[in-house]
């Protein structure tokens, strides 16, 4: 009897070892992990539904939408109530690499009760089809997500840009902290610059969910706020018409209210199709596009420098006006060419313009009368003015990082080049050959101050927006008035490089210009394309009270007369029509036909 | 044979049936918790049957302290034979309940014949052992063996009950120490046990069923596969440490009603209590269970005879099994095996056997200092 006392004592101590256990394990679970558990259990039973925020509409500057909102579905996974087992029948069910799935669900970081977007702008089929499947895979959500549809395609892409997800930095960035992980962010263009503006504030769904997440009670809502719309200065009649224009040809195209700097119209072309990244872009899909030789991703009209070619003989003009070394009667004599320190230097046509003064000289773009001015001006006077037109640095306009183009004087050459400045390179200078390099926009900009009398404005995209002047051209209006005059000769008259740019509507002032990409003897129209000179444009009209001022770019368009100044017309005119310009003098022409 | 005397009342063990009867209760409006509905006007009736329940295990237990206990020895083998014949009448007959054949009906009345046989058991093993002389012989011990546990472990494993079978051996083996066993047989056991244990383990492990293989898996590797059956354990470890120290306050416990915590009102109710009371709150309950515990050892340290001793020591090793391991299991401190925490589980047929194992416990201290008749 005793001895089986002492045995059931003992097991009393047992018992008391095992509650301590017990009481020690109770400890480490709700004191010590209590936080933890506390955490898990709240992320458990709820789940935080992000609702996107529709984006802001951009419109053009006469209201039409260039954009759409529309919605898609996308299919996400929950990874806490995921069997991981199963995500090879996952990726045959969606039809992606399996890789894939196990390189979004590897991820760190990542909450096992948010959603993981897997694969997005699925068809109503494949909707169906993995709805009737869902009840395999545990934690298979169907969302619908919001997506940009781009109404005009890839119309103005350059200019309305794309959406995409943010890249690393971005997600480090606080600006964009706001930003639901599965969201597009503007990530080009105007979509991109606005993007703050037009995306608008998500909204917010508390549900409480089971273990089967099944949604029993919501428990809050924020509706989301709309982004802004926003109005751009763009004008998608002239826009369209230019495209168009264009063809297939590669080039650029800016154009800009020259009393505001609002950009009217950019094209950079090969362009993209926006479309393609609106519901995620593929990896293969986005290599093709950095890796196409036409580089589509390439805006042209801020990012590639050229040499303006006869452009730049406004310039000279302006220049050798101003700084009093020719009076618009001063004349020269052109024979196809001078000689000089043993160099040829030819005139585009080589029979020779004869006796010409500074208006025929800018009519028919005599190379050997600017040759002469460049002579009597010296390198760093035409630096001086071709800087004052914004030439060598930045517009300002902050689309895309912009190129600031090369206006050479002595000091740059002995910088650069450890040389001292030839007078021959002078020459060349003064028709806008050789070392002087600038992009699409810096042109539109410098016709533009030509246009509104000699005033620099920084480019923008918003209709209505305050000017910001960004600097003042040296020059009197009377010598503007010269100058413009004769550009409108290079249309207007006969013998004008311009005349394909003439227009029965409106009075046009423009100036051709080819950039030689090699030094060609004979016609470049037989050339190979890729050894064809860049063709230029530069324009404005109507000649009496501008109202649109542009510059054109055909890459390898042989002569800026023959190929880029019909694109300058059809923009120009696809403007005006709509315009309240074009609005009364229609009135005048219906008038004149009830006469 | 039914004799309620004035010593009868002033012995009476108030320190175990009021423990026991906070317990109940405290299962009641924590079951009450875990099931309530969330959505309005559906309403839950488990509290209010586990109630009923209660009800009808007071009076069962005051029924079963009215008679001297004695007389449950001496019809222990009838009683022994009619448990055995429901166990079979249960594999024969018994309907599918949770992929497993526990249940009997008769007429509108569901049970689970095992619950009471554990009783049965208890009291058939404690009487036998009382009547045999100490220290057990070879032979006694085998007879034991084959006629009391074999034969019933067996039906149980069947059903498969594998909780309630391994309990029976676990008795067993206690009881039989208790008893006191020749050294030489007990070094000899050890030593059988020891050698047979990885053939033993492959054949259990070829015996369990895919659930059960799972179950202990999960436990192994808990974090292995979340979804699955270690989401139970994990369920259940949030469960409780999200408690903390005082806990989320009662009806605010948000694992169970959420439907995130399976078994929530039967085998993981103490989860939905530690996630509702905290630390605090859980201390409480488990040492009202080493109350009940250490109550029990003393009972059947002072017990009037060899076979009060071992009724009182049986059952409270019972208790002290579920206990442990239930509240060990819901701790993630041993795999999921399915068996309910005693006096709190829903479940009817087991509040009323247990409360019936209190009734014989309280009666075996209750009549400490009574003669033989």
């Amino acid at each position: 009897m005793k001895k089986e006392s002492e045995r059931i004592l003992r097991i009393s101590y047992i018992v008391i070892a095992a509650f301590l256990l017990l009481i020690m394990r109770l400890w480490q679970l709700q004191i010590l992990q209590g936080n933890k558990y506390r955490e898990l259990s709240e992320v458990n039973r709820l789940r935080i539904i992000t609702i996107p925020a529709p984006r802001g509409i951009l419109f053009d500057r006469n209201g039409i939408p260039l954009v759409k909102n529309s919605s898609y579905y996308c299919v996400s996974i929950i990874y806490g109530e995921f069997n991981s087992g199963k995500t090879d029948l996952l990726a045959k069910l969606l039809n992606i690499p399996i890789e894939e799935i196990r390189e979004k669900l590897n991820k760190e970081g990542l909450s096992p009760f948010t959603p993981i977007r897997l694969k997005q702008g699925l068809t109503f089929n494949e909707v169906a089809y993995i709805e009737s499947r869902r009840s395999d895979f545990p934690g298979l959500i169907i969302e619908v997500d919001a997506s940009r549809e781009y109404i005009y395609g890839s119309i103005g892409s350059h200019l309305i840009g794309y959406l995409g997800k943010p890249n690393p930095s971005q997600f480090k960035d606080p600006a964009f902290k706001d930003v639901p992980p599965d969201a597009f962010i503007g990530q080009w263009g105007a979509e991109m610059l606005f993007d703050k503006t037009l995306r608008g504030t998500p909204g917010e769904r508390v549900i409480e969910v089971d273990s089967l997440g099944r949604e029993l009670r919501l428990l809050k809502e924020n509706p989301p706020v709309k982004g802004e719309d926003i109005r751009l200065s763009l004008d998608i009649n002239l826009q369209k018409g230019a495209e168009e224009a264009f063809g297939e040809r590669a080039g650029a195209l800016v154009a800009i209210k020259p009393d505001t700097g609002e950009i009217l119209g950019l094209i950079s072309r090969p362009s993209f199709d926006p479309d393609l990244f609106a519901k995620g872009i593929s990896y293969k899909e986005w290599i093709d596009l950095t890796q196409d030789k036409k580089r589509p991703m390439l805006n042209r009209a801020l990012q590639s420098q050229y040499p303006p070619g006869s452009t730049f003989k406004i310039i000279t003009a302006i220049a050798a006006l101003e700084e009093g070394v020719i009076t618009p009667e001063t004349k020269v004599e052109c024979r196809g060419g001078i000689n000089y320190g043993g160099w040829h230097f030819g005139c585009w046509r080589r029979e020779g313009h004869g006796v010409v003064s500074l208006h025929r000289a800018l009519v028919e773009s005599c190379d050997v009368y600017f040759y002469e001015l460049g002579k009597r001006l010296g390198i760093d006077k035409i630096y001086d003015y071709a800087s004052s037109f914004g030439l060598g640095k930045e517009t300002g306009f902050q689309i895309v990082t912009e190129r600031r183009g090369i206006v050479p004087n002595t000091k740059w050459k002995e910088e650069r080049r450890k040389q001292k400045w030839y007078l021959g390179e002078t020459f060349n200078t003064a028709i806008g050959q050789g070392y002087v390099a600038v992009t699409p926009i810096q042109m539109a900009v410098m016709i533009s101050a030509v246009a509104n009398g000699g005033n620099l404005f920084r480019p923008t995209l918003l209709k209505d927006a305050t000017p910001i002047p960004s600097g003042k051209v040296k020059a009197k209006p009377e010598n503007l008035e010269i100058v413009k005059r004769a550009l409108s000769g290079v249309v207007n008259e006969p013998g004008g490089t311009g005349w394909a740019a003439k227009s029965e509507f409106v009075s046009i002032c423009g100036k051709t210009g080819t950039a030689q990409v090699v030094a060609m003897k004979g016609g470049s129209q037989y050339q190979a394309e890729r050894f064809r000179d860049h063709a230029w444009f530069v324009a404005f009209a109507p000649a009496e009270k501008p109202e649109v001022a542009l510059s054109v770019f055909v890459e390898h368009g042989g002569h800026g007369g023959g190929a880029a100044a019909p694109i300058a017309k059809r923009a120009i005119e696809g403007y005006l029509k709509n315009s309240e310009f074009g609005k009364q003098n229609q009135n005048v022409s219906n008038r004149s036909q009830t006469d | 044979m039914f004799r309620i005397d004035r010593r009868l009342i002033k012995n009476f063990d108030w320190i175990t049936f009021s423990v026991v009867i906070v317990i109940v209760l405290i299962g009641i409006i924590t079951i009450y918790s875990a099931t309530r509905p969330l959505e309005e006007g559906v309403s839950s009736r488990f509290y209010l049957k586990q109630a009923l329940w209660l009800i009808l295990g007071v009076l069962a237990l005051f029924m079963m302290v009215s008679f001297d206990y004695i007389w449950l020895g001496r019809y222990s083998i009838h009683l022994f034979s009619l448990g055995i014949i429901l166990l079979i009448t249960v594999f024969i007959l018994g309907r599918v309940g949770m992929g497993a054949q526990r249940w009997l009906s008769i007429g509108p009345i569901s049970f689970q014949p095992s619950e009471f046989f554990k009783l049965i058991y208890i009291i058939m093993l404690s009487y036998q052992l009382s009547i045999m002389n100490s220290p057990l012989s070879t032979i006694s011990l085998f007879r034991l063996f084959f006629f009391i546990v074999f034969i019933p472990f067996i039906l149980l494993i069947k059903q498969p009950d594998l909780g309630t079978g391994l309990i029976t051996i676990l008795i067993f083996l206690s009881l039989t120490l208790a008893k006191g066993l020749h050294r030489k047989i007990t070094v000899l056991l050890v030593i059988i046990g020891l050698i047979s244990l990885p053939f033993l383990g492959s054949i259990l492990w070829e015996g369990l069923r895919d659930y059960q293989k799972s179950r202990l898996i999960a436990f192994l590797e808990p974090g292995g596969d979340p979804t699955g059956i270690g989401y139970h354990i994990n369920q259940s470890k949030i469960t409780v440490g999200s408690g903390k120290f005082f806990g989320k306050g009662y009806l605010n416990g948000t694992q169970g009603p959420f439907r995130f915590l399976p078994e929530k009102h039967t085998d993981f109710i103490f989860a939905v209590f530690a996630e509702e009371w905290g630390f605090i709150g859980s201390f409480f309950l488990l040492s009202l269970y080493v109350v009940l515990i250490l109550r029990g050892l003393n009972t059947a340290r002072n017990a009037r005879d060899d076979f009060g001793k071992f009724l009182a020591l049986g059952i409270t090793l019972m208790f002290l099994t579920y206990f442990v391991v239930n509240v060990g299991m819901t701790l993630g401190m041993m795999p999921v095996v399915g068996i309910p925490l005693p006096f709190m589980s829903y479940g009817g047929t087991a509040l009323l056997s247990n409360l019936l194992a209190v009734g014989l416990l309280i009666n075996v201290r209750t009549r400490r200092f009574e003669l033989f008749h």
